[in-house]
């Protein structure tokens, strides 16, 4: 388990004060000029020597996204820094800690990997729900202006005006292209790529947009230097990593602890276990609504991070797990993350907007059973339509946890489905009557 | 997807505008964007308008923000009907009751918390109690899923709820006195019920009080450069390697990890 004193974000708790005086307590603030004054080739460095990927679910190598930037602005476009504050998805809840009790962590990364691109002003674009979080931020943002440490002269010579945007409650807004549409002011439907947001982004400038944790991690890992960040965990897969224990463990929490912790581990030590016991367990959500179920034959020996969870057919996400035990009915479980999926989807493209409701329809019908053998099959045709045919991700993001319950459980679907039949009397206009199905449908 | 559509004529006010302060703050949001961007400011700009309409977004209000920041109407309109958080129909005067139903509060019990809101203020989402003061929505995911089930009312969370708590807290706003927001067990935020396991000293300032502040800043020696042994040091169950591993055939090789993926050709 990790000492405290390699933990990145030491207030996660909000035990101690949020402000600009605990920060500096626990060492924000510290030597930011110095960072600041290596410039902006040695920031990119060592972050990519840091082996740090993106903490939003994807893990790209937040030192190569950065890299990505225009050296310079020949043309006259402002570079922009955008930070993904949408934090929307069923079982993520960690960067609503960092906002709320650390939000200097993120300002001052804010600070830096502006300098790091180029950019002069970025923008934190908050989930609309997350309204004392705001309030947290803004605050924190203030004191920074207030004690000069961010703004246009301030005493790290980097100009640097930071602030805060918010949503309204749409989960697609988290996709990059969409949180720019939504911060242009407009619904937020995804753009096609490309062109990437590094060339033409918000308001058709270069833009970078980046997790609230991956920024927020910055600071610290230039400070102590891009080897301690690279010695924790396992190769490929480095650094510290907010995990959110959610679902049917004895104490739920968000904690900070070293990538590729064996899953068991996790959930022992900060998850209290699961309910009733380890062998109580019957599937995971590793990380977040659209990472594909784990059944608990895999989870004996699984490890937490990016290459460990895609061996068992599943991704990390954002390492928002939700456990699930025995008692939990799983086919309705998906089928209300596929509910999810149909109410946030943005309606621009036709197999996402219409696969993700029919994809629930029939989820729904399974739960009870009131379906033929054959349609599981066909439910996992339609996921592969969906899949990969939309401009965002989203359409994989409501077609993988289908996809997963499909593999997992699928003689349980079955069971549930002759049960139904079985119980089906004579005149019940039958389950095989296909005007009823349709109806159903 | 959801339809929404505003609220009919005659629930609609006639007329919109802000009051002088909120028309301040709305003059200082559009100065956070360039020149000519003003747009941007368009969502704030609404949910403060939500705000002081008795938590919903009228017609007249959508016309008086789209003159505002020089939009045609549709626009805004598109912006008001796309984010769910708009409430385009009266919500409760007491309170707007958001239940997160999404799994992970489900697995841990938001169905009761939705039929005690079934009980005690009508059957359906977005419909208004009898008199008046209550209505109550299911949202998706609110992002407290560590301390689920949850409900939002008006800006705060109430987390860690079950019947007896959520009955409490309507009996609270019945009588305007809201309980505290937030964990109603009493847990320290986010973390485990019954106390942080980790950093239980508040954080790494040894120094929990102000006036105790040491000279310089928490990790600024030399030691803060190494990783404690105990990083890696994890209780792994003999490693049964790889069959399961797929990383020892396969090494990574740097980048995001893609999913298979089928090929674009259209399936016959």
């Amino acid at each position: 388990m990790l000492d405290d004193k390699d933990r990145i974000f030491r207030n996660l708790y909000g035990l101690d004060d949020f402000g600009l005086e605990g920060a500096r307590r626990r060492g924000g603030w510290d030597g930011t000029k110095a960072i600041i004054d290596k410039g902006r080739d040695w920031i990119i460095n060592e972050m990519k020597a840091s082996g740090l990927r993106g903490r939003g679910g994807a893990g790209f190598p937040t030192g190569m996204k950065w890299s990505f930037m225009p050296k310079e602005n020949k043309d006259g476009r402002p570079s922009y820094l955008v930070v993904n504050a949408d934090e929307s998805e069923p079982g993520t809840c960690k960067d609503r800690e960092i906002m709320r009790h650390d939000p200097h962590t993120l300002v001052e990364g804010c600070l830096i990997a502006g300098c790091a691109m180029g950019a002069h002003v970025g923008y934190i674009y908050v989930r609309g729900e997350f309204i004392r979080e705001r309030e947290r931020l803004q605050a924190a943002i203030d004191q920074a202006y207030a004690a000069n440490l961010i703004g246009k002269d301030n005493i790290h010579g980097w100009p640097f005006d930071l602030y805060v945007a918010h949503g309204a409650g749409a989960y697609i807004c988290g996709e990059e292209t969409a949180l720019l549409e939504s911060l242009e002011g407009k619904k937020g439907q995804p753009r096609l790529k490309p062109p990437f947001p590094a060339n033409v982004g918000l308001y058709g400038c270069p833009t970078t947009v980046n997790n609230v944790e991956s920024i927020a991690v910055a600071p610290d890992i230039l400070r102590r230097g891009a080897s301690w960040f690279a010695s924790i965990g396992r190769p490929n897969n480095v650094g510290t990593k907010l995990y959110g224990i959610s679902g049917h463990v004895n104490t739920p929490c968000v904690v900070e602890d070293a990538m590729s912790i064996p899953f068991r581990e996790l959930i022992e030590k900060h998850g209290g276990g699961i309910r009733g016991g380890w062998d109580n367990l019957l599937a995971i959500i590793p990380g977040g609504a659209s990472c594909p179920l784990i059944p608990a034959a895999d989870c004996e020996e699984l490890i937490m991070d990016f290459d460990g969870t895609r061996a068992v057919k599943s991704s990390f996400g954002t390492a928002g797990v939700i456990v699930m035990d025995k008692s939990t009915d799983v086919v309705a479980a998906i089928a209300r993350i596929s509910y999810f999926f149909k109410h946030e989807s943005c309606g621009q493209c036709t197999p996402c907007r219409e696969g993700t409701g029919w994809m629930w329809r029939v989820l729904t019908r399974m739960v009870e059973g009131r379906a033929h053998k054959r349609e599981i099959d066909m439910l996992l045709e339609v996921t592969k339509q969906v899949e990969g045919h939309t401009i965002c991700a989203l359409g994989d993001a409501a077609a993988w946890p289908v996809q997963g319950l499909i593999r997992a459980f699928r003689p349980e679907i079955e069971r549930r489905i002759e049960e139904f039949s079985r119980k089906a009397t004579l005149d019940d206009q039958g389950v095989l009557d296909p005007a009823h199905l349709v109806a159903a449908e | 997807m959801s339809v929404r559509r505003l609220a009919p004529k005659e629930l609609q006010p006639e007329s919109f505008s802000f009051t002088p302060e909120n028309l301040a703050w709305a003059k200082e949001q559009i100065t956070h964007y360039p020149p000519g961007r003003q747009a941007s400011a368009v969502i704030a700009i609404l949910w403060r308008a939500q705000e002081q309409n008795a938590g919903w977004v009228s017609e007249a209000a959508i016309r008086f923000v789209a003159d505002m920041l020089e939009m045609p109407y549709i626009r805004v309109m598109e912006v008001a009907t796309f984010y769910t958080q708009f409430q385009l129909k009266p919500v409760g005067k007491k309170a707007h009751i958001q239940v997160c139903g999404t799994t992970p509060c489900m697995l841990r019990g938001a169905g009761d918390i939705i039929e005690v809101c079934q009980h005690r203020i009508h059957h359906d989402p977005f419909h208004l109690s009898a008199d008046g003061d209550f209505s109550w929505e299911e949202v998706e995911c609110l992002g407290a899923c560590v301390n689920a089930p949850m409900a939002m009312i008006w800006s705060d969370t109430y987390e860690d709820l079950d019947k007896d708590s959520m009955n409490k807290i309507i009996d609270g706003f019945v009588a305007g006195t809201p309980p505290k927001p937030g964990s109603q067990i009493g847990r320290q935020y986010a973390a485990p019920e019954g106390g942080p396991r980790v950093l239980k000293d508040g954080g790494a300032a040894p120094h929990a009080k102000a006036s105790e502040a040491p000279s310089q800043p928490a990790l600024s020696d030399n030691d803060s450069k190494k990783a404690s042994e105990s990083a890696n040091a994890q209780e792994r169950p003999a490693p049964k390697a790889p069959a399961a591993d797929a990383t020892k055939d396969h090494p990574p090789q740097g980048g995001a990890p893609k999913e298979p993926r089928k090929s674009k050709e259209p399936k016959k």
